[in-house]
């Protein structure tokens, strides 16, 4: 009788070899965070002893908490991986950035930017970390989910599935998102992390930091393009973060959860959900609907 | 710990699934503190007036919200002291019944809502269906809304009445019935005061504590996904156990080739180990050089075999109608070829059960078929090896899953005992033997070949040594009281003799299935034949009256004794 993890590593594993056995081109899109590291660990069980015969992609906003960027560099040398980085450059030029452009930010350089990535490698799958307890949108998205040539989610006609056989067929320009670990809760990613000893960002775990408060949200300050408003100050505290994305938009919360176990009982007795923590979540009703329509990941 | 359940609540619109769930959790305390504010937030500017409405803990999509239904299945997981479970909401419109079938085809157990003030719907005779359809083996009827009903014991029984003549009709096994109220929380998580008569568990009690037994086959098989090749030293075959167990150095067949190799590693996840069981994801490495791909089966006892010919019970699920030999790309297990659905046996009525002839099929419709694969693929009765006998139909043109199906017989080469053989019509035939003349006893002898099996769509030997039929024929198996009709060298159709016709347009020739002429040449001679053959089979005069021996049949010389 496998337990519970084996039984979801195990359901992961085969959606990850039926995208390399039957889709074109697929790609792994590598958000850096604990869900991506837990994707990368199966995806390196799946083929063994083969690597993964595909390529992982980093969309960078260029705002992401620099031990991100060093975590990056370090897991894609170590596994030889092809990481592909990707920056939408227009939003570059048009000085585009979080503290200014809210909404429009996520939009340019994460949205807009995923798609232009995956046009300009011709991508016809893309493995996505999203998981179905996340957000309420998400539980209602099928494990192989249909983009058509604009890379639009229909979330009223989704093809059926059923069982495990997923319907990979698609026409030229349209796609794939596959979202492997779709079963897993965040107590399943945590408890998964400690059994395999999965590396993930040190940001996870508490540890004296340079903060800020902000409209209710603890900011860290992770370089000087984090411009003070008046009457806010940096001051040191022992926090850590629940979801890692770009460091102006991530709350993090007052924590002594330095290690694994005192992280999965933090975890355990949480009153508040995963993204309660990210401040795009939080503009309207239906937020991660609309922006999933449009192409969001 | 009794370990993960996965459910799914469906049942008719409004039945008041998505509240019901939202109550568990919420009276659970399964929530966090921000969905709970979101929870309220939301039910003010809900479809409810403000009352705490429970479904938006699930009705996650925007059209959802805005209609007050649910449109997709949505997945909610959570954890009890006793169990962890996850739960599949599915939409109750008709509609939607394709979603509500992805949730059922993913659960071990149905939790199917009445309407108390309602009884039994259509709509949840249509989703106890499905749900059996799919594989579901238990199931809990929850009889909701009891507080509009007043909690009155004999309107329950009424409708209880009505359930268990469901469960008849079916042939549910593993049912349990539970008055309830989703809005007010009787017989949810605790068991309600208002309902004294009531003796059994409350809803969620039932559901930590219901023992769910996978009667799972104990012989080995796995479909094989991939080949996994990273050098030239190494050749894996990936996929997922689907049952029995396997050990380093045992046998294994290859389907469907039949070859047989060892298994020389066995890796589950990436880890090298000695053994795999049912569930793991692994490589298997042999002994030697044996040709596998992807949809090949590697299985160790395995009583399974290729097929062309199936009979499946399928749910219709696209918005263009079934049309019959129209191609589909057929997916089963890791195979994928392509498929037409030669008939349609009957469409089940979802709400009496009853069988009817159609020659359409629409969404939502339920019904026996036979489907003709291009290719011969491993299959199995869905009861048997589930992995093997549950399939998908593609439209080729739009991509859209069309359908979904389980097999409920097969036709295989292993009916060897049959020449022709399609649904129930198994025609034993002759007329591909050899004639001679025996030059030693002079005697004429007629030489058996090797019996092959043919069905629908298979090319014929009408060529052979002594005998020469065209290439469009109808062969009459006058014993079996069928016909098979024969067109550009292959089976077209089929049938019994009933409902059989001349080819008065192209006047195709008749054979008896000793490759005899039949002399008839109109729909008339014919009538008038078989209405004799019935009367003076036994009569010489009857055959020497309608019968060619030589039209396209000959004798040869033979001075070999032993061909004989």
């Amino acid at each position: 009788m496998l337990s519970h993890l084996d039984k979801l590593e195990a359901e992961s594993i085969y959606i990850i070899r039926e995208v390399a056995a039957v889709c074109e081109k697929p790609v792994m899109l590598y958000s850096i965070g604990k869900d991506s590291s837990v994707m990368l660990h199966l995806a390196l069980k799946a083929f063994y002893p083969e690597q993964p015969p595909f390529p992982f992609l980093h969309i960078d906003t260029t705002w992401k908490f620099h031990d991100m960027i060093a975590f990056r560099d370090r897991i894609a040398k170590k596994h030889h991986l092809t990481m592909l980085t990707y920056t939408n450059q227009d939003g570059i030029k048009r000085g585009i950035n979080p503290f200014d452009h809210g909404a429009a930010y996520t939009d340019i350089m994460k949205t807009q930017a995923l798609k232009q990535a995956l046009k300009k490698y011709q991508f016809t799958a893309a493995f996505g970390g999203g998981r179905r307890d996340e957000e309420k949108s998400r539980a209602k998205e099928r494990i192989f989910s249909f983009r058509n040539e604009a890379q639009i989610w229909d979330p009223k006609n989704q093809r059926p599935e059923m069982w495990k056989l997923y319907n990979p067929r698609i026409k030229k320009g349209e796609s794939m998102r596959i979202f492997p670990i779709s079963n897993w809760t965040e107590k399943d990613i945590w408890q998964y992390i400690k059994r395999e000893n999965i590396e993930i960002v040190p940001l996870y775990f508490a540890k004296v930091r340079p903060i800020i408060r902000r409209d209710g949200m603890i900011i860290m300050v992770d370089d000087d393009r984090l411009k003070l408003r008046p009457g806010e100050k940096i001051t040191q505290e022992k926090v850590r973060f629940r979801t890692l994305g770009c460091y102006p938009l991530t709350g993090g919360f007052v924590s002594e959860a330095d290690t694994l176990d005192k992280i999965i009982t933090e975890t355990l007795q949480a009153v508040t959900s995963e993204r309660a923590s990210r401040a795009i979540d939080k503009d309207s009703i239906g937020s991660m609907e609309r922006r999933k329509r449009e192409g969001y990941f | 710990m009794s370990g993960l359940l996965k459910f799914i609540t469906c049942g008719s619109v409004d039945d008041g699934k998505s509240t019901l769930i939202g109550h568990i959790l919420y009276d659970a305390k399964l929530l966090y503190a921000d969905q709970e504010k979101t929870l309220e937030l939301e039910s003010q500017a809900g479809s409810r007036g403000g009352k705490l409405d429970y479904a938006l803990l699930l009705d996650g999509l925007l059209a959802e919200h805005e209609q007050g239904i649910t449109i997709d299945v949505a997945y909610r997981y959570f954890t009890t002291n006793h169990r962890s479970f996850i739960v599949a909401d599915t939409p109750g419109h008709e509609e939607y019944t394709r979603n509500m079938a992805v949730g059922a085809s993913f659960a071990e157990l149905a939790v199917i809502l009445v309407d108390a003030a309602k009884g039994v719907l259509v709509q949840t005779r249509r989703h106890a269906r499905i749900c059996h359809l799919m594989g579901i083996k238990y199931f809990i009827f929850a009889v909701n809304k009891m507080d509009i009903i007043d909690y009155d014991e004999t309107k329950f029984k009424k409708i209880l009445q009505q359930i268990n003549e469901l469960v008849t009709q079916i042939g549910l096994n593993n049912v349990t019935i539970i008055p309830l109220s989703a809005t007010e929380g009787d017989n949810v998580t605790t068991k309600s005061t208002n309902m004294p008569w009531y003796n059994g568990q409350p809803l969620l009690g039932k559901l930590e504590n219901i023992k769910i037994n996978e009667t799972v086959s104990a012989d080995f098989y796995m479909p094989v996904q991939r080949v996994c090749r990273p050098d030239q030293t190494f050749r894996g075959f990936q996929g997922q156990c689907e049952s029995g167990e396997l050990h380093d150095g045992d046998q294994v067949t290859i389907m469907p080739s039949g070859e047989t190799a060892t298994v020389r590693a066995i890796y589950n996840a990436g880890t090298l180990t000695d053994h795999t069981v049912a569930g793991q994801a692994v490589t298997i490495a042999l002994s030697r050089e044996v040709d596998i791909s992807r949809g090949c089966i590697i299985s160790k006892n395995l009583s399974a075999s290729p097929t062309k010919l199936l009979t499946a019970d399928i749910l219709w699920m696209d918005d263009e109608p079934l049309q019959l030999n129209h191609e589909y790309v057929f997916q089963l297990g890791t195979s994928t070829t392509i498929a037409v659905i030669k008939q349609i046996n009957y469409q089940t009525d979802v709400n009496d059960g009853s069988q009817q002839s159609v020659s359409l099929l629409n969404k939502n419709e339920l019904a026996s078929c036979d489907i003709l694969l291009s290719n011969k693929t491993v299959a199995a009765l869905f009861t048997v090896y589930p992995a093997l006998g549950s399939f998908i139909l593609v439209d080729r043109l739009s991509n859209m899953t069309a359908a979904c199906g389980i097999i409920k017989n097969l036709q295989t080469a292993d009916s060897v005992n049959y020449n022709f053989i399609y649904n129930d019509i198994k025609i034993s035939a002759d007329l591909f033997d050899e004639y001679y003349y025996n030059m030693r006893d002079m005697k004429i002898a007629r030489t058996t070949k090797e019996r092959a099996v043919f069905t629908l769509d298979d090319e014929l030997p009408l060529r052979g040594k002594t005998y020469n039929y065209p290439s469009a024929v109808d062969i009459i198996a006058l014993p079996e009281r069928a016909a098979i009709q024969v067109r550009h060298n292959k089976i077209k159709t089929i049938l019994p003799i009933d409902r059989y016709s001349y080819d008065e347009l192209y006047n195709v020739p008749l054979l008896d299935s000793r490759g005899f002429a039949i002399n008839v040449h109109s729909q008339y001679d014919f009538n008038r034949f078989y209405s004799e053959y019935q009367i003076n089979k036994k009569s010489a005069d009857f055959w020497n009256k309608w019968i060619d021996c030589t039209k396209w049949r000959h004798i040869l010389f033979n001075d070999n004794y032993w061909i004989i």
